[in-house]
């Protein structure tokens, strides 16, 4: 089936094209778009971004795999990220990444069995003065312990 | 010398200070007003006299860029905004974003005006939600009150101010790659020159500030450039103002502190960081991880009277106050100033590793040096910690790391390579125990 957005989408992306003197300017937050509505950017997607954007699908392509964030595969419902670099490192970053490979039965960069959570690890996000740190979707957790990971997982896991 | 001050900082601690309303009641939007009461020429003019350093690490002095910018007959101008705030140990426009967005966009505003351009892109990387939201909140506020749009504050300039997004690729922090990214393309740096100024985002000339730059323009305005400058003990060094200082790692208050620059790396981790939290303090990453680490025994050794660091000889380099020239001439960078403190409880190889594992990731792969370096770099100092390198292998990251600088498109060659050279040699004897297999005291660890 090709690819729609979904109606309020279709609207967001008019109001991000008139940001911009051209189209292409366009491509990344369009993208965002898409892989809000389905999780990840589906081939059908990015020949939807090529018509509506005046690109070539190689080009939205080459867009969608240089950057960290896209999706090229169905994901889980629920991302988590664990930041590794330095200054979360210096405070417990291996542990927390330990204790949710653990929790979750899986190992970064796989998603559990039931298609709820895809646990990752993340290059600095900007919250080095309160590491250990992770996000989960759009939200940002900070000076993490162990029961803290827990109630942030568990919550998540109940969620249907 | 610690000189705290809340200029920057003022709203952080206001309730819903990030509202038109907190933000107008403490004298919000004043400068934007006097701004459009000057000449273009005279901004940019106070913005010199200001000797505001770029915040977003190289530390360019912003009043010269902006006087790069010539009116093209047919081109538009563009003013893009970096808060793609990427480089590890660095969270220090986040606050900014989040805590008071009116002050970026005011900022955003007087900036457009002061070097002819009519639209503002400011690029905040995708995961800070918080700080887009707020931004978007600022604008939308500042549009229906008309200090955005055809006729900010009654004047006949028009302004637009829109947030633009990334999508996680550190790279896209460098301010051609940047560029690029704002364009719909790869974050891929550009060949320079041209420089953005010739040749920006869309073949415009375009400026390119860090967002703490752009937040220090209304005060800047409002002070005047020379008073604002003279805040700092580094005035005479044209280092002028007051900024944010950030500390992660072994400390035990680690956050974001606005001071007068000349504060000291030591005022810093003690003062203001509480201190060491566990053990006693072994190396500091000065601002963020690109800079060459700096070890508590290192003295200052200028006896020429013309070094700029000759009122600092013989003293400890954790004495010497946080100056972009200052520390260049330290063997180091100032960074984005936001420093990375950790103790004899880790393994200054781990730190390496760390870090080799973030360049690796991130390097854009257009330069062959930087990308099989960084990946040769980690390669290695993974062995080492596995206890499976060889001395030589040791001796090769010096061949390896210099092999990199001076050879590639971007900065973030030498940004990868400089820290990989200072580690690997001001811990020499960490990497040379780790080669003969001698146990590691902190057991190859880096927590504390
Ligand atoms: C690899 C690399 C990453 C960078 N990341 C950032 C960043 O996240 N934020 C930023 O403001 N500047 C970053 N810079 C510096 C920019 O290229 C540019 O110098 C800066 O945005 C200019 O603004 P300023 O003069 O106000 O500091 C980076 C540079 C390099 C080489
Ligand atoms: S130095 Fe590295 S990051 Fe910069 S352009 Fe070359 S490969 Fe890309
Ligand atoms: S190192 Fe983890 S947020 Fe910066």
């Amino acid at each position: 089936m090709p690819f729609v957005l979904s109606a309020d989408r279709q609207r967001e992306m008019t109001a991000i094209l008139a940001r911009y003197p051209n189209r292409q300017a366009a491509c990344i937050p369009v993208l965002h778009l898409c892989q809000d509505q389905e999780g990840y950017v589906s081939e059908d997607a990015i020949i939807f971004v090529a018509e509506k954007l005046a690109m070539s699908p190689a080009q939205v392509k080459g867009i969608v795999t240089f950057y960290t964030l896209f999706n090229t595969e169905p994901v889980g419902k629920h991302q988590v990220w664990v930041c590794r670099t330095l200054s979360c490192a210096l405070r417990g970053a291996q542990d927390i990444i330990a204790h949710c490979e653990k929790k979750l039965g899986v190992h970064v960069g796989q998603t559990t069995r039931d298609g709820k959570v895809t646990l990752r690890t993340a290059e600095c996000l900007a919250s080095c003065g309160t590491a250990p740190m992770m996000q989960v979707d759009k939200r940002y957790y900070e000076n993490l312990t162990q029961a803290e990971v827990d109630r942030i997982l568990d919550r998540i896991l109940l969620d249907a | 010398m610690l000189k705290a001050v809340k200029i920057l900082t003022k709203m952080y601690d206001v309730p819903e200070g990030w509202t038109l309303r907190a933000y107008e009641r403490a004298g919000g939007y004043q400068a934007a007003r006097k701004a459009f009461g000057m000449t273009q020429a005279a901004l940019v003019e106070e913005m010199k006299k200001a000797n505001v350093r770029g915040r977003g690490g190289a530390g360019f002095p912003a009043g010269v860029k902006w006087g790069f910018m010539k009116p093209d007959p047919v081109k538009p101008a563009y003013l893009v905004v970096n808060a793609d705030e990427g480089e590890p140990g660095t969270f220090k426009d986040r606050t900014l974003m989040e805590k008071d967005p009116h002050r970026c966009v005011e900022g955003s505003i007087i900036a457009s005006y002061a070097i002819g351009a009519h639209v503002c892109y400011i690029y905040v990387r995708d995961e800070l939600h918080l700080s887009k939201d707020r931004l978007w909140g600022a604008i939308r506020e500042a549009k229906d009150k008309g200090y955005i749009g055809a006729r900010p504050f009654g004047n006949d300039y028009a302004v637009d101010v829109f947030v633009h997004t990334g999508a996680g690729a550190y790279i896209c922090g460098e301010e051609t790659a940047l560029l690029e990214s704002l364009e719909g393309k790869r974050g891929e740096p550009r060949l320079k020159p041209p420089f953005p100024a010739q040749r920006g985002v869309f073949g415009c000339p375009t400026t390119v500030n860090n967002l703490e730059t752009i937040a220090a323009v209304p005060t800047v305005v409002e002070m005047g450039g020379e008073a604002f400058s003279k805040l700092s003990s580094l005035h005479h060094l044209n280092d002028g103002g007051t900024r944010l200082f950030g500390v992660s790692g072994h400390v035990k208050k680690p956050g974001i502190f606005e001071a007068c620059v000349g504060l000291t790396l030591r005022e810093l981790i003690y003062d203001l960081g509480g201190g060491i939290s566990s053990g006693e303090l072994l190396g500091v990453i000065p601002g963020g991880s690109s800079c060459p680490v700096l070890l508590p025994s290192e003295r200052v050794h200028a006896p020429d009277e013309k070094s700029v660091l000759h009122p600092w000889h013989g003293q400890s380099v954790l004495d010497v106050p946080l100056g972009v020239d200052t520390f260049r001439n330290l063997g180091t960078m100032l960074g984005t100033c936001c420093a990375i403190v950790f103790s004899d409880k880790t393994c200054p190889v781990a730190v390496m590793q760390n870090l080799m594992a973030f360049y690796r990731h991130e390097s854009c792969g257009q330069c062959t040096p930087c990308r099989e370096g960084t990946g040769w770099i980690d390669r290695i100092v993974t062995k080492l910690l596995q206890g499976t390198a060889s001395l030589a292998e040791v001796d090769q990251i010096h061949d390896i790391g210099s092999g990199i600088m001076g050879n590639t498109i971007c900065a973030f060659g030498e940004g990868a390579a400089m820290p990989a050279l200072g580690l690997v040699r001001k811990f020499r004897r960490h990497f040379e125990d780790h080669a003969n297999k001698k146990p590691c005291p902190a057991g190859g660890r880096l927590q504390a």
